[in-house]
């Protein structure tokens, strides 16, 4: 199982998403100005300020040559998962429904959130528990989810709506306190917090391991079997 | 040709900076101001200006959250 990490002009937490799926399987960077995936299984799309956020958060960036690969990709079913900007990037590609605005408060926001798990089937959450709760960081300035009404009905209807911020950890205003979704396949997930930056025990947390843990069992059960 | 392509927040969509702005007028004296909204102006030289539509709906603005207006 080998994960791939795309690094675009700045990408800031291309490293740490690098290590952090590093400790559950292989890992590489993938270079934002290529045109292939160099033959990984699942895609992550780091935080940072990618193309320097100019115009919109993620608006250039998903414009990227690499990011043709990328729809290609989770067209076809590969997983996908976008952290932060990475999750700002798939909502601008249309991947994932809905956009990020900045934060209610205006500001940027760094501290660690509880996130509390909504759905625990699938690629991305299979490790987790229905109820469970998550310690993750955010850190960010646009990060205030944001979709229509009826959209929110839909995605929370039909199981997209992953994680949440638990009651008082909602940092930024987000609509229906979500932190993460997904596709309708369920094959790309986007989300504000940052699992890379949880990895290790000396960081206070190890909770976000279990979304790239989720991952791999997920490639492993349903890709490589 | 001269374009100018006006951006706003879409109408429902909660606008933090527009009352951030609206709350500091008063402190200035300035009362009596509402429905303070902020948006973007982008200006731009363009050859076939019937692709202005196009290039607001993929690149200059995200349609899901932001209305735009173009004057030529």
């Amino acid at each position: 199982m080998k994960f791939g990490v795309v690094r675009f002009p700045g990408s800031c937490d291309d490293v740490d998403a690098l290590q952090a799926a590093a400790r559950v399987a292989d890992a590489v960077l993938l270079w934002h100005a290529d045109h292939h995936l160099q033959g990984v299984d699942a895609v992550v799309v780091p935080g940072g300020f990618s193309y320097g956020d100019y115009l919109r958060a993620g608006a250039i960036a998903r414009f990227a040559p690499v990011m043709t690969e990328v729809e290609e990709f989770a067209r076809e079913g590969g997983l996908v998962l976008g952290i932060c900007n990475g999750f700002q990037v798939l909502c601008e590609a249309g991947l994932l429904p809905g956009a990020l605005l900045p934060n209610v408060s205006l500001k940027f926001i760094f501290r660690q959130v509880d996130l509390e798990v909504v759905r625990s089937s699938g690629a991305f959450t299979g490790s987790c528990e229905v109820g469970e709760r998550l310690s993750i960081p955010v850190k960010h300035t646009t990060g205030r989810y944001y979709a229509p009404d009826d959209q929110l009905d839909r995605l929370e209807a039909a199981g997209q709506v992953l994680l949440r911020y638990a009651a008082g950890h909602n940092p930024n205003g987000s609509l229906r306190d979500i932190a993460g979704v997904c596709n309708e396949r369920g094959n790309v997930f986007g989300l504000m917090p940052h699992p890379e930056h949880a990895v290790d025990p000396l960081g206070g947390s190890t909770d976000g391991l279990r979304i790239f843990e989720s991952m791999r069992a997920h490639v492993e059960q349903h890709v490589l079997a | 040709m001269r374009a100018r392509v006006l951006v706003r927040p879409k109408a429902g969509i909660l606008d933090p900076q527009g009352q951030a702005v609206e709350r500091a007028l008063p402190a200035l004296g300035f009362d009596g101001v509402r429905n303070v909204h902020v948006g973007r102006l982008i200006e731009l030289d363009v050859e076939d200006p019937s692709r202005l539509p196009e290039m607001c709906e993929r690149l200059l603005t995200n349609p899901l959250i932001e209305d735009y207006e173009i004057e030529q």
